[in-house]
């Protein structure tokens, strides 16, 4: 895998986005629909903090039983006739595919939905054992035709507009230019018709997988789950290892916070439950049902409690729709496929720290992504904890994350240890105080980046120490 | 080790010692704000239905005939993917021939791979039953059977459903309890909530991106 | 629901929280109150501390500035260097010994003693007492003089319009946002009109906007934009942290807008100093 390398280029990438008038316009106009759409699904705040900490407690306890659960559920799939497969790795996950579409010399796979089958980066896998791979939601197909990343994950070509669509569609599907997105959208559905009917393969991700009743349950839209998980002979659905739920009646409050939280919509147009392959008697539906269980760093996360809380995760994306930071700089700045706040906890188990050290850092701690969780992550608190795993020395003890320690430095440490001792020393801190009003003149007119955007801060001619000491007395 | 074993392993000495959450579902959350008058469960669900473009008509048992060939005819359609091995294909296939309409009638009696090219390509409608729908969020329910498969309901670009006015529910939860879901699941269950669509290109909405372009659900107010 | 996690084991599952009550108030005005006056306060806009020490003390309380404090610890706590941060509130805990209210001119570190110091000394049952109680009586300055005080301001002023920053953890974490509105809505000639995206971060967070400049600039010209947007012709917040940074960008745009803390706009506009003129 190449990821890793990307990641380092954070900076860079922010640098670009927020300086790209387009883009910031569409994301900005995006997040606005977004957030409105989502606040209009909550009109009872208090409805909504009760299923918020409801989803939380169905999602931690999952969690609390994790293993116990996986195995039930692959239990009750196999019963119903899934073949269940376990991968530690993307490598190992891409050969389990790999080795279905080898058993059934499978030339054509065609792809609903799913953020961990971008994870893997199964598409540029296959295409190289040279398997076509074509992505059927209309947005990753648009991102896919463009040769680019989804910026979302929830709305993979969300950075683009109807205009640049057009533009793509024109140049690769030598269509008539239109930015009419009824058209658009019905020579995606005509493209993708004819690929559905030819696929050999169909992969799928996997919204929650009930362990009681060995389901798959998928939300989606526009149809295209649908199809890729009945129409072709043989379905590939793969997930992570926290996706499981103990309950079907689980689904009930994490399906109504999903599809509100996500697109604001009380429930999409599909929802789809899968538990096996065609029985004999049945006429459609693939013969053939595979679940590829992927862990892929998720047990690392799944080590710590604090850290665990990270796979609550229901893939909503409201944490990104509400992220300061993501609305200036879009999706693509990340270089991770979980892009926004949730990208910034979840990848570096995915990536190790060296390769994600910025990401925990590029956050004000606003607190917006953590206040709209539908299941309740403490993304803000899990950030801070990351930054911590970021700057502890490299050899230090215990060992929590891969790369922890990315972003010691000796220096930064002892200006912290500094900073510690004038905040202890009341003296010490008065000495300071005061060299820092008398001097305050002195101010250097540039200070490092702080004074791109601002002008340098000048102390006050006294501080509050001296004039509360004039005014009350030594306390 | 396999993967399995290992991962499994790696998971069970993080919860070392610690005793698994107990189950504390708070069934009034997602039943009581979801909860209706009996007289407000129908108009709710068209409501919902009809706001992401679904089409909605109540009629009667003895009714609803008629208005499929009036929706078909509307729309210059004269053939319709019925099963005739269901007591409402049968109904349909009875209508057509009193009336002396010509519409033609396909049945879904064979596997999909011995017709697809003309399921995909030349079946512009079709009619399924469903096992009730939910008020609160504007769905139907369909597991489809041999009789009814799944792609019935997905692939023509008009799906027409059935629906009896006395299997609307309230909510989810409810009908996971009343038609014992957890007991028992088809290889597929579907909640249908309106014609397929899509906001991928700027938010947009546009109707009809893989699956019907249209949903036509007759209420059947005696059934 | 269930209160916590059902074993208490380090590595158990957690559990959010469950939902906080409302927080109550004493009834009874207290007799003394401590003002910890925070770092930023201290250096960049002393004269907005000795205006909070003038309305607290107009509503007959006797303020004490323990002159041994210095910074709660946050600029550490968020950056990471969690033990740098836990001595720097260990000597700020030593400070507040006797059970007089704590109050803190900014939501942010306010904050800190409420909710992170807890966190921060999870592991020390003894000391955690100490800032259990300390974080019960701990207040914003402004819910402070809403809730505790039942401030009645009168307004002395000429009509003006006004635009309110609230910081992210005094909206987020403090719930504070709903007092300083409260406040201003008693000012009868003042307007408070809001201002595009209202409750979006201004960029600041502490080491994030020299960490981030790129973002954390772009954040700033569109919270100062929105904010001249606004039509209004005074701007208020009441953490500093946010002044510094809205300020800051204000000054660097050769913009005439400043920001005030709230705390100032209050004593100016309900008739400056407290009686006495102890100052």
């Amino acid at each position: 895998m190449n990821a890793p390398a990307i990641p380092m280029t954070f900076k860079c990438r922010a640098h670009d986005a927020v300086h790209d008038a387009q883009l910031r316009r569409n994301f900005r106009g995006a997040m606005d629909f977004l957030m409105a759409k989502r606040a209009a699904q909550f009109p009872d705040g208090d409805e909504l903090e009760r299923l918020r900490s409801f989803g939380n407690a169905v999602r931690a306890r999952a969690l609390s039983k994790l293993p116990e659960l996986l195995e039930r559920l692959e239990t009750n799939l196999t019963r119903n006739g899934v073949k269940v497969h376990w991968a530690e790795t993307v490598d190992e996950a891409n050969a389990i595919v790999h080795d279905i579409v080898r058993a059934h010399e499978a030339r054509q796979v065609i792809k609903g939905k799913s953020m961990v089958s971008e994870e893997m980066e199964m598409n540029h896998y296959l295409e190289g054992h040279g398997v076509d791979c074509l992505e059927s939601d209309m947005g990753e197909f648009i991102v896919q035709l463009g040769n680019e990343k989804p910026s979302h994950i929830i709305m993979p070509a969300i950075h683009l507009n109807a205009g640049q669509v057009a533009s793509l569609f024109h140049d690769k599907l030598e269509v008539d230019y239109t930015e009419d997105v009824d058209r658009l959208i019905q020579i995606g559905r005509e493209t993708l018709r004819r690929k559905f009917y030819e696929a050999d393969i169909g992969v799928s991700g996997v919204n929650f997988a009930v362990a009681e009743t060995g389901s798959l349950l998928l939300v989606e839209n526009e149809g295209n789950g649908r199809m890729s998980t009945t129409v072709p002979p043989v379905h590939i659905a793969v997930t992570g290892i926290e996706k499981v739920v103990e309950n079907l009646r689980d689904v009930v409050p994490l399906l109504s916070l999903l599809t509100r939280s996500a697109t604001g919509q009380p429930i999409t147009t599909y929802v789809n439950v899968i538990s096996g392959p065609r029985k004999a008697e049945e006429l459609d539906g693939p013969q053939e049902v595979h679940l590829v269980l992927l862990d892929n760093g998720r047990s690392q996360a799944f080590a710590d409690s604090e850290l665990r809380q990270t796979l609550n995760c229901i893939r909503c994306g409201a944490c990104m729709n509400h992220c300061p930071v993501y609305t200036r700089i879009g999706g693509h700045a990340y270089g991770t496929v979980y892009p926004g706040p949730i990208g910034k906890i979840i990848t570096p188990h995915m990536l190790g720290l060296e390769a994600t050290k910025d990401l925990p850092s590029a956050s004000s701690l606003c607190g917006a992504c953590g206040e709209v969780c539908p299941v309740k992550i403490p993304i803000p608190a899990i950030l801070r904890r990351l930054r911590e795993e970021n700057v502890r020395a490299p050899d230090d003890e215990p060992r929590h994350m891969r790369g922890q320690g990315s972003k010691y430095s000796r220096a930064e440490g002892l200006a912290w240890k500094g900073w510690r001792l004038l905040n202890t020393s009341p003296r010490l801190y008065r000495l300071f105080n005061l060299a820092a009003t008398r001097l305050s003149a002195l101010t250097p007119p540039k200070l490092g980046p702080w004074t791109e955007h601002h002008s340098a801060p000048k102390a006050a001619p006294r501080s509050l120490h001296e004039l509360a000491r004039e005014h009350l007395g030594e306390d | 080790m396999s993967a399995k074993e290992r991962i499994l392993a790696k998971l069970g000495r993080s919860l070392a010692g610690t005793t698994p959450i107990a189950d504390d579902y708070d069934q009034a959350l997602v039943t009581t704000p979801w909860t209706y008058a009996p007289e407000q469960r129908i108009p709710r669900l068209r409501e919902l239905l009809e706001a992401v473009h679904g089409e909605t008509h109540l009629t009667t048992t003895d009714g609803w005939p008629a208005r499929v060939v009036d929706a078909l005819s509307a729309r210059g359609i004269d053939e319709l993917l019925i099963s005739p091995d269901t007591p409402h294909g049968q109904q349909f296939a009875a209508h057509i021939a009193a009336i002396g309409k010509s519409v033609r009638l396909k049945s879904y009696d064979r596997p999909v791979e011995a017709w697809k090219d003309e399921l995909f390509f030349g079946t512009p409608a079709s009619l399924t039953g469903t096992l009730g729908g939910i008020s609160a969020t504007g769905s139907l329910i369909l597991w489809p059977t041999t009789a009814e498969p799944r792609l019935m309901s997905l692939v023509p670009p008009l799906h027409i459903a059935l629906l009896k006015a006395s299997e609307v529910y309230d909510n989810l939860y409810s009908v996971l309890q009343a038609q014992s879901w957890a007991e028992g699941l088809p290889t597929n269950a579907l909640l249908v909530s309106g014609p397929s669509k899509t906001a991928d290109i700027q938010q947009t909405l546009a109707y009809g991106a893989h699956g019907p372009k249209e949903l036509i659900v007759l209420i059947l107010e005696d059934a | 629901m269930s209160n916590g996690t059902s074993n208490t084991a380090s590595n158990a599952t957690r559990l959010a929280p469950p939902l906080a009550a409302a927080r109550t108030y004493p009834e009874q005005k207290p007799s003394d109150v401590y003002l910890f006056g925070t770092c930023v306060l201290d250096l960049f806009f002393p004269d907005a501390g000795m205006d909070a020490i003038r309305l607290l003390e107009r509503e007959g309380i006797r303020v004490h500035f323990p002159q041994g404090q210095s910074c709660c610890g946050q600029p550490a706590y968020t950056s990471g260097y969690t033990d740098d941060a836990r001595e720097v509130a260990r000597a700020q805990l030593a400070l507040f010994a006797r059970d007089w209210p704590v109050v803190v001119p900014s939501g942010s570190c306010a904050g800190m003693f409420r909710h992170h110091y807890p966190e921060l000394f999870a592991g020390e049952p003894d000391t955690l007492k100490q800032v259990d109680a300390l974080s019960a009586r701990t207040y914003e300055l402004a819910e402070f003089l809403l809730e505790v005080c039942k401030i009645r301001l009168e307004d002395r002023g000429a009509p003006v319009k006004v635009a309110l920053h609230t910081s992210c953890s005094a909206r987020r974490e403090m719930g504070t946002h709903v007092h300083g509105r409260a406040l201003l809505a008693q000012l009868e000639q003042v307007e408070r009109v809001d201002h595009d995206h209202e409750s979006e971060c201004c960029g600041f967070g502490g080491t994030f906007s020299v960490r981030m400049p790129d973002i954390a600039g772009a954040m700033v010209r569109d919270k100062t934009a929105a904010l001249k947007g606004s039509g209004a012709a005074e701007v208020v917040s009441a953490d500093c942290g946010c002044l510094l940074n809205i300020n800051g960008a204000f000054e660097k745009q050769y913009e005439r807008l400043r920001g005030e803390h709230l705390a100032s706009f209050l004593l100016r506009r309900s008739g400056g100093k407290a009686d006495g003129g102890q100052s």
